[in-house]
């Protein structure tokens, strides 16, 4: 658990440290950010593959996903 | 004179009939009702198979098909403070056929291999897009013969001066198991049905409930990278097994897996994107797993989108993700009886796994082979695990706007 909350720490300092260190980017300068290959969420196609993964696998969440409902019991 | 006092008069009641315009911005904006703004269709096939079942302790066929349809429409308007509202009804409908399913009656004989999952989803979000803020609410539901689940969601989230966005969200799920055991657990009351099929007037159902917060922030870099933080902090309480999943002892006896009737999970999560030259971008993303059934995961993926041209892109894409097994987790006929919690679910096993695949994205600014669709993608993936599970994903989205 420690070095679970270590590497979130960790993890969340380093983004944290990409924040104060960014470049401030005009609205007119984001053509490329907002391009819909660069969108930070989970793109719609993929929604079937995150399902049957958490079904499958021991770990899930931290995806912008659902985190619970449907049992995917076969 | 005369003609300078006149100019000035005049001049006076011009500026007083431009200031007689000013008004507040909400009048000014005026309110546009929700309308229609985009369709959303997504279908997938899905394949696997393997050679431990859980319903049958860990061996045993887990082939499985699924075919997967989901809608969602989207209606967007603004109220009188220039607030955007967007509303999003979805319905999806699952068929699944698992051949493991047979082996619910102890000789292989259910006849009940396939299956039908509804779940509508209904989500409304409030904008305010000169804060920087939104608000949104959410609910959710799924129906299948053995499971089902109600779920509410509640999120906020606030954008930063230097192109920042912090989020948040709140979710319970609020699910019912149905208690259908293997046939030699059954009780002795359930009878015997003409095709020689058990009647089964009514199972009984246990709770599961599971409350989830999700914390967000994703930040701009520069012109060409961005990043996103995502923390789930999730609760599960009630039963978290499932009643016909086996488990057999070192002595050759079988029971009914039994799990702890809570569990904690901490995932968190990075994605990290980077537009690379003018063609090629790189979708990065790591996960770390934690929880307290022993499970510890690492999930890694690429998807490297190019563009062929501004408005077709190819898209392959790799995963890797390693777990540990779960401290209750035993293969077949390993299990000591002694032992208080047991299971042979191989989802719970230790093991690696890679998923492989790619796609293609389509969206012309005239619409797709020139009609009202505004973007096509088609996916396709392959997945194996270290414990012989092998399966197949093709997944198509169609979106009109």
């Amino acid at each position: 658990m420690i070095r679970t909350i270590g590497l979130c720490t960790g993890m969340a300092f380093g983004l944290a440290g990409f924040a104060v260190g960014c470049t401030p980017v005009k609205e007119y300068r984001k053509n490329r950010l907002n391009d819909s290959e660069m969108s930070l969420s989970s793109r719609k196609v993929e929604k079937n593959e995150l399902n049957f993964q958490s079904y499958r696998e021991g770990a899930s969440g931290a995806n912008g996903g659902k985190t619970g409902g449907g049992c995917g019991c076969n | 004179m005369k003609r300078i006092c006149l100019t000035v008069v005049g001049m006076y009641f011009m500026l007083l009939h431009a200031f007689s315009q000013v008004t507040s911005d909400s009048a000014l904006f005026k309110s546009r009702k929700l309308k229609l703004d985009e369709v959303n269709l997504v279908s997938s096939y899905y394949t696997q198979n393997g050679d431990h079942s859980a319903i049958q302790g860990g061996i045993g066929s887990e082939k499985v098909t699924d075919f997967a349809n989901g809608i969602e429409l989207k209606w967007v308007g603004w109220d009188a403070k220039g607030r955007k509202n967007t509303l999003a009804a979805g319905l999806g409908i699952d068929h699944h056929t698992a051949a493991s399913q047979a082996w619910i009656s102890k000789t292989g004989a259910s006849r009940h291999t396939d299956g039908l999952r509804i779940y509508p989803s209904l989500d409304w979000t409030r904008e305010n897009e000169k804060k920087g803020s939104s608000v949104s609410l959410g609910g959710y539901y799924s129906n299948e013969f053995n499971y089902q689940s109600l779920g509410l969601s509640a999120g906020i989230s606030q954008k930063t001066k230097n192109n920042g966005e912090f989020g948040l969200k709140l979710s319970g799920y609020f699910d019912r198991v149905k208690l259908i055991y293997p046939s030699e657990f059954e009780p002795a009351t359930f009878g015997v049905g003409g095709r020689g099929e058990r009647d089964h007037p009514d199972y009984g159902s246990s709770p599961r409930q599971t409350y989830t917060a999700s914390f967000s922030f994703s930040q701009v870099i520069n012109t060409r990278m961005q990043a996103s933080l995502l923390l789930d902090l999730v609760e599960q309480h009630g039963y978290l097994g499932l009643p016909f999943h086996r488990v057999f002892f070192t002595d050759g006896a079988d029971s009914v897996e039994r799990l702890p009737s809570n569990r904690f999970k901490l995932p968190i999560g990075v994605r990290l994107n980077y537009f690379l030259g003018d063609r090629v971008i790189l979708r990065g993303y790591y996960r770390y797993y934690w929880d307290n059934w022993g499970v510890r995961a690492h999930t890694a993926s690429l998807e490297v989108p190019v563009k062929i041209t501004p408005f077709f892109s190819v898209i392959p894409l790799y995963r890797y993700y390693t777990q540990t097994a779960a401290n209750y987790f035993e293969p077949y006929g390993t299990h000591a009886q002694s032992d208080a919690y047991y299971t042979s679910n191989y989802a719970l096993a230790h093991f690696n796994s890679s998923f492989f695949g790619g796609g293609f994205r389509i969206a012309p600014p005239k619409g797709v082979f020139g009609t009202h669709m505004t973007s096509l993608e088609l996916r396709y993936g392959h997945y194996t695990q270290t414990t012989d599970l092998v399966s197949d994903v093709i997944s198509l989205h169609l979106q009109w706007k």
